[in-house]
């Protein structure tokens, strides 16, 4: 396992990157708001101890398959904030240089193979990741991340079956936040423990509480060793809450006020920071400090963004073809 | 030089980019014992199960693999055997395989190959008999191959192996059986670059997969019955196309049939006959006229078969329509 839970290194960098998925989607709420940001904006505020929870057990070279919410993930597996940030933006220094935005961040380099704006569609991605660390003899990991509206597509069937039967190194994420859009899982879903969905696959399933950080690193840990080890994949449901609407702007009538503040009370980070302070690991006014270190971080992220250029409008058919094909028609 | 089938070339061609780089997979359903049409035979028996991998009946989870074994350093070959199947993969081909490289800002390629059988063959049925590639070329991100003859096969079947793009390689039923000479070295034909299967003075036929048979038959009969010397164009390649072969060609002769297996109504030959209009208009005299099979499901039923998908007399047909028009 990557994670120490006793190093304290391990611990503080972990909050860090709590912090750094909570400030960068808050201040995107931000700009957002101020008619800065083009298209739209998923956030993950209330569910970053999942990412952040698997991606402290993954290698550099490990992959990750992502979603619509994908701000999270990538911060968590280490994309450079300044690209993040100025891909939002849609700027040239984007770190797929304006052609992605929001809902298709990657970094290949990191092994973030792609936030995917298609439900579930990182699945079957992950599954030939997959086959491909088998076949290159590596002991890489993939592990996908999914949602609870997204565990009903056929994608993940066809990947779970597949990984089940090649024991393939793919570790399953379903992060269950109750809600598809504006639907709650209740209402579309045959089963309500969704790790039975595992199950059907000969996969084995975990449950855990995924605003507890700890928690998820400790199962998330021991489904990514057996993975590296040979010996399959794994399904984990992730409960959690979405504490945001379903994009920025989203007027929520599908939920009641209260349902959130009730669910706001489980916020990961105060529940981590107790966590850090119950076993010593953090002085006084250290959760003060390193709030604004990391608000500095987004703030220059921001100014990176804001003082980048958008990109040249004759470069907009550039990276359709490998080669220089684009004047073919 | 030997004859060998479309379907052994194909495999002469994979075996060999096989043996030349270790990354080159080939998976789908069924394709251990050889394929429907033996495009895979030999295969499993030379690489193993590890390199030929017989896929569960998923669609998505063939092509969706395929794209993330190719951004993770394999070369996958993704066989889906009938050419409606790529339907419950459409997802993985259109939103997945051809936006990735864009989508990502050019961070990855994604060098894969979609092997699918098209095209009508004795009465299969609605959903085994049709030809989409008019789907996939609308779609800025993938190449669309679809060879006519055996030597073709070999030769565009490696290049699009070796390509660093997602190439979709469209094998016709009817001709997958048919026999070629074909070279026995290794050879690789460009994509992009069209060849022109017959020469002629009097009219244009530019045409692709098994309607260049069909249209090699009616530039005979054009010839013999009517004093007429059509040329013929095989496209080879739909994306990228070779524009420039074609334009000389019509240059030459003032007057163009364009003719495919597809449905006419929003069919490739629609873009290859605007493209002409946009750059030859004044050079025509005649309008660009198109063959291809009538807005309907492929029927069963033999004669109705044969109502809907278009034959050598229709193309023998437009061509004197096309020569009547003629001014002088
Ligand atoms: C294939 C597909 N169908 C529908 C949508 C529209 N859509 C976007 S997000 C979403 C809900 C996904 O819910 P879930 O998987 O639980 O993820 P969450 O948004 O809760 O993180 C839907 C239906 C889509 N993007 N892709
Ligand atoms: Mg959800």
């Amino acid at each position: 396992m990557t994670f120490d839970v006793e190093n304290r290194n391990d611990n503080l960098e972990a909050y860090r990157k709590l912090l750094l998925i909570r400030c960068f989607e808050e201040t995107l709420e931000a700009l957002f708001a101020e008619g800065k940001i083009p298209g739209f904006v998923h956030t993950y505020i209330g569910e970053e101890a999942i990412a952040v929870g698997v991606c402290s057990n993954l290698r550099t070279d490990d992959y990750i398959t992502s979603t619509h919410r994908g701000h999270g993930h990538a911060i968590a597996k280490g994309i450079d904030l300044n690209g993040l940030m100025a891909e939002v933006f849609g700027k040239a220094t984007g770190i797929c240089k304006g052609r992605g935005g929001s809902m298709h961040v990657a970094d290949f380099s990191k092994g973030i193979l792609g936030a995917n704006g298609i439900v579930a569609a990182g699945t079957v991605i992950a599954a030939g990741a997959g086959l491909s660390i088998r076949r290159r003899q590596t002991d890489q990991v993939v592990t996908c991340f999914f949602g609870d509206g997204g565990i009903n597509k056929g994608t993940v069937h066809e990947a779970m079956n597949f990984c089940s039967v090649k024991k393939l190194p793919v570790v399953f994420v379903c992060e269950n936040n109750q809600y598809a859009q504006f639907t709650s899982r209740e209402r579309t879903t045959s089963v309500s423990d969704l790790s039975a969905r595992g199950v059907a696959h000969g996969i084995p399933a975990v449950t855990v509480d995924g605003n507890n950080l700890i928690e998820v690193i400790g199962e998330t840990g021991n489904a990514i060793d057996k993975a590296r080890a040979g010996l399959g994949p794994t399904l984990v449901v992730a409960e959690t809450y979405r504490f945001g609407g379903h994009y920025v702007g989203d007027p929520q009538a599908y939920r009641s006020p209260e349902e959130v503040g009730d669910r706001r009370l489980k916020d990961p980070i105060p529940m981590y920071e107790a966590y850090l302070e119950s076993q010593g690991l953090v002085d006084s006014g250290y959760f003060e400090k390193e709030k604004e270190a990391v608000q500095e971080l987004v703030a220059a992220a921001v100014s990176y963004a804001e003082t980048s250029e958008y990109p040249n409008p004759e470069s907009a058919t550039d990276y359709v073809f490998a080669d220089s094909m684009q004047d073919h028609q | 030089m030997r004859s060998i089938s479309f379907g052994q070339a194909t495999v002469e061609a994979t075996a060999s980019a096989m043996r030349g780089d270790e990354a080159v997979i080939v998976t789908g359903e069924d394709i251990g014992w050889g394929g429907n049409f033996g495009q895979f035979k030999g295969l499993l028996e030379e690489f193993g199960p590890e390199r030929v991998v017989d896929m569960p009946i998923s669609e998505a989870l063939i092509l969706g693999s395929a794209v993330g074994a190719a951004v993770t350093g394999l070369r996958p070959v993704a066989s889906l055997s009938f050419v409606e199947f790529t339907m419950g993969a459409m997802d993985e081909i259109i939103n997945q395989a051809a936006k990735f490289r864009y989508m990502f800002g050019g961070q990855v390629s994604v060098p894969m190959v979609i092997r699918a059988s098209d095209g009508v063959l004795r009465s299969s049925g609605a959903q085994h008999s049709e030809s989409f590639e008019a789907f996939f070329s609308h779609m800025p991100g993938l190449k669309v191959v679809a060879p006519s003859n055996p030597a073709d096969a070999k030769g565009l079947l490696r290049s699009a192996i070796d390509d660093d793009d997602p190439v979709i390689y469209l094998e016709n039923k009817k001709i997958t059986f048919r026999r070629g000479p074909v070279a026995e070295e290794d050879y690789w034909t460009p994509l992009g670059k069209a060849s022109v299967a017959r020469t002629g003075g009097d009219i244009s036929l530019i045409t692709y997969s098994v309607m260049t048979q069909h249209a090699l038959e009616a530039a005979k009969i054009l010839s013999e019955e009517h004093e007429i010397d059509a040329e013929v164009i095989d496209l080879r390649s739909l994306v990228p196309l070779d524009m420039a072969t074609v334009l000389d060609s019509v240059a030459k002769t003032r007057r163009v049939v364009v003719c495919h297996e597809a449905w006419t109504f929003g069919g490739f030959g629609a873009e290859i006959s605007s493209q002409i209009n946009e750059c030859l208009f004044g050079e025509l005299d005649a309008p660009v006229l198109r063959v291809g099979a009538k807005s309907s499901p492929i029927p069963f039923s033999p004669p109705l078969e044969r109502a809907v998908v278009p034959e050598v007399s229709e193309v023998v047909q437009a061509a004197l329509k096309t020569l009547s028009r003629h001014p002088g």
